[in-house]
């Protein structure tokens, strides 16, 4: 569902990824783990597309898998819903994407997530007005209905509800005057309300209580444990993947995977350490 | 060329006999180019008016030959000819088009951005044909602005075009007509009192809430009144009146000297809120064309616990020269200042506001939102001045910049006077660059580029933006987006 292959990147012209290749088959949850500073969070921001993240050699194919009935959208042909050329969008026959070539919009409205690290405030637009916003421009680049007001209103509470969080939030402006915890549940419930093929979630425990950790690890199972989606849950620590048990576990170090292995891969790290467990 | 040369020729110019002669003949559309006294007698007399409000022109126009144009501001202006311009045409018809299909591609994907309905657009347009349809569909045609006219008509309000006013209700007029902001005020305020050709003329009788919000857009008269509008605002003891100013819908003009003047006269327990949506056009991207928009608003809380408030979203002109004022005399009056300005491209604002507090137990907000895109330059210039007899005044002012880019400016020039011991004064001003975290963030979450843009400037804007009419806050929502369109990135 996602290749990544022999990806480099650098950021102010210093080189961060140096030959990532990863594949994350649909259904899975795969698991990045890795020492401060070996190119995490900067794997997350090139897969999202950030600005300044600058991919020097490498691809990475993202072939978001049909829901059960539904045909794929416009979004995933080579042409945007307006009918726009997108150059270098379709890789190859079965509806893979050259994720490398679009912006981040596209690549949201194409079915990829990205839970933050640190989510941003934006002050004086409401949680509420903002998803609303994303999620009907993403819907409308696909080539489906967008959402009335009320539709949009229920999916929201439902979704906070399940995530525990007092939909009221909703109504306050994005991120602003929530607590660290609050930011991390918030991301949740937006993947819920967006509903991605596949999520990346750049170490959504920092900062989460034992119950709030409960909650989100929940969240991820709920929304992204699917046949047709695949998650790459990026953590220092194995305490998330209690809750979120993953498929396969890497290890980044020096902006390469330098082990992999199944869930006891990451016990061992917990035990012993990145450097003993690399020795 | 020097002020005093340019001055002199001027006068010279003023002084040469007017060949055409043209005063006798009302029945001439135009008045020639130039002005001097023989234009401001011929615009007076096309309008029929007084011999009082002729002289109160010629009054207004010999002092203007004594004054200079302002310098302080932070604006790069152009010299302006004076004998270059138009000071009086007949209201005109527009150009007719056959269909909304020869509308300028731009200017008709902009009516589409801010929604505007298809029967408006023909209207702003100007297609053949569409005016009696779409001013019954949309702008509230006449039959229903005489609705409008006989409910104010039974409330007591007066809601009329000044040059009517100046006919129907001379002592009302007279009274008011530059107590507040006088002749000699300015050089574009005195400008304006020699020559204006038309606006808006309200007076609210004691105690009487006004029944609807009064809007330019009911006024019967269409008539073409942009270029030196006057408005005259009087509320009368315990009285209340808002009223929205302008259009989001780009609004072009061949006038390129606009100097308006609007005067509010608050009495005793009275309340007057000021709604103004400011959209005349802005100039292509390297500043050619553009309307130079020089406005003296100001108010004058008169009566004790009076309160004036001015909202404004600015996003045209390609130099907007303007400071909505409130002079708080009466005790325990209130002003209110909240402002969002916005360049793009070459344009250039400076504004802000005046806040006089003379009586006791004043109180005054001033909230500015600048948003500074492209290669503009955008100033908040305001006074705070209390007087020594203003006990316990309380101000407080926020002006905050958002800046798009780097080769934009924002500049705020606040003055602070105070002469008495007992305010309470309080400045808060931020300037910050539109976050690149902020825009990758509502990217990530499926909105592009433009879209994220306006999102985050929208939000920037808030507290001004929920202080306008419901209606018209949806509006100048889309435009500021559309407004920023290509400036990142």
């Amino acid at each position: 569902m996602l290749e990544i292959i022999n990806l480099h990147a650098t950021v102010a012209d210093k080189p961060i990824l140096n030959g990532v290749s990863l594949h994350v088959p649909a259904g899975e949850v795969h698991a990045i783990m890795g020492p401060n500073g070996s190119g995490k969070s900067t794997l997350a921001y090139v897969l999202a597309g950030r600005p300044g993240y600058e991919v020097t050699q490498g691809s990475v194919t993202f072939t978001p898998t049909r829901h059960s009935g539904l045909e794929p959208g416009p979004a995933f042909s080579s042409e945007g819903a307006e009918g726009r050329q997108i150059p270098g969008r379709a890789r190859d026959d079965e509806g893979g994407l050259d994720l490398l070539a679009m912006e981040p919009h596209e690549r949201a409205a194409a079915g990829l997530f990205l839970g933050f690290q640190y989510p941003v405030e934006i002050p004086g637009i409401s949680y509420l007005q903002f998803l609303r916003e994303s999620l009907n421009s993403q819907r409308r680049f696909r080539g489906e209905a967008e959402l009335s007001a009320g539709e949009f209103i229920k999916l929201a509470r439902e979704q906070a509800n399940l995530l525990g969080m007092d939909a009221d939030m909703l109504k306050r402006p994005v991120n602003v005057g929530f607590s660290g915890g609050e930011k991390k549940r918030a991301e949740m419930v937006q993947m819920g309300i967006m509903a991605p093929k596949f999520a990346v979630l750049d170490e959504t425990d920092s900062g989460l209580d034992i119950d709030a950790l409960k909650a989100v690890g929940a969240g991820i199972n709920r929304i992204m444990r699917a046949p047709d989606k695949g998650v790459l849950l990026i953590t220092h620590y194995q305490r998330l993947l209690d809750y979120v048990e993953p498929d396969r576990v890497h290890v980044l170090r020096n902006g390469r995977i330098e082990r992999s292995g199944g869930p006891e891969l990451a016990r061992e790290l917990e035990r012993e350490g990145y450097t003993e467990a690399a020795a | 060329m020097n002020e005093a040369v340019k001055n002199r020729e001027l006068k010279e110019k003023i002084a040469q006999d007017y060949e055409w002669g043209f005063v006798s003949d009302v029945e001439q559309e135009f008045a020639p180019k130039g002005l001097n006294e023989d234009t401001v007698r011929f615009i007076s007399a096309k309008k029929n008016e007084p011999e009082w409000m002729l002289e109160w022109r010629l009054k207004a126009y010999r002092a203007w030959l004594e004054m200079e144009e302002v310098s302080w501001a932070k604006l790069d202006i152009p010299t302006i000819d004076y004998q270059d311009a138009y000071y009086y045409a007949a209201p005109k018809a527009k150009p007719k088009l056959a269909s909304l299909d020869e509308l300028d591609p731009e200017i008709r994907r902009t009516y589409e951005k801010l929604g505007i309905p298809i029967e408006e657009q023909k209207v702003l347009a100007g297609v053949e044909g569409s005016a009696k349809v779409a001013v019954d569909a949309v702008f509230d045609s006449v039959s229903v602005a005489t609705t409008f006219r006989e409910e104010l008509k039974r409330a007591g309000v007066i809601f009329l075009s000044i040059s009517e006013a100046i006919r129907e209700y001379p002592e009302l007029v007279q009274k008011y007509l530059g107590s507040v902001v006088p002749q000699r005020d300015n050089y574009f305020a005195c400008l304006n009192s020699a020559v204006f050709s038309d606006g808006t003329f309200v007076y609210v009788p004691e105690g009487v809430r006004c029944p609807m919000e009064l809007s330019t857009y009911f006024r019967i008269n269409a008539e073409n009144t942009g270029q030196f509008e006057r408005t005259l605002i009087v509320a009368d003891k315990g009285a209340y009146v808002s009223y929205l100013e302008g259009c989001t819908a780009p609004m072009r003009d061949e006038n390129q000297l606009h100097a308006a003047v609007v005067e509010i006269f608050a009495h005793e327990d009275a309340e007057v809120k000021y709604s103004t949506v400011q959209n005349w056009y802005p100039g292509d991207k390297d500043g050619r064309g553009g309307i130079f928009n020089f406005v003296t608003k100001r108010a004058l809380c008169s009566g004790d616990r009076s309160k004036v408030s001015w909202t404004q979203v600015e996003t045209g002109s390609a130099i907007t020269w303007k400071y909505p004022s409130c002079i708080l005399k009466g005790d325990g009056s209130v002003g209110e200042f909240y402002s969002i300005a916005l360049t793009n491209n070459r344009q250039q604002a400076d504004t802000g506001t005046k806040m006089i507090h003379i009586g006791a137990n004043t109180r005054s907000t001033i909230v500015s939102k600048g948003i500074s895109a492209g290669r503009s330059n955008n100033t908040y210039r305001g006074l705070v001045r209390v007087l020594p007899r203003a006990e316990n005044v309380r101000n407080f002012t926020q002006c905050d910049s958002l800046l798009l880019g780097s080769d934009c400016g924002a500049h705020t020039v606040p003055y602070i006077e105070v002469k008495n011991p007992t305010a309470t004064i309080e400045h808060e001003a931020t300037t910050s660059k539109i976050s690149e975290d902020q825009l990758f963030y509502a990217m990530s979450r499926g909105l592009d580029q433009e879209a994220a843009v306006a999102l985050i400037v929208n939000g920037f804007a808030r507290e001004v933006l929920k202080q306008l009419p419901m209606e018209f806050a949806v509006e100048a929502q889309k435009l500021l987006g559309i407004s920023l369109e290509g400036s990142v990135g």
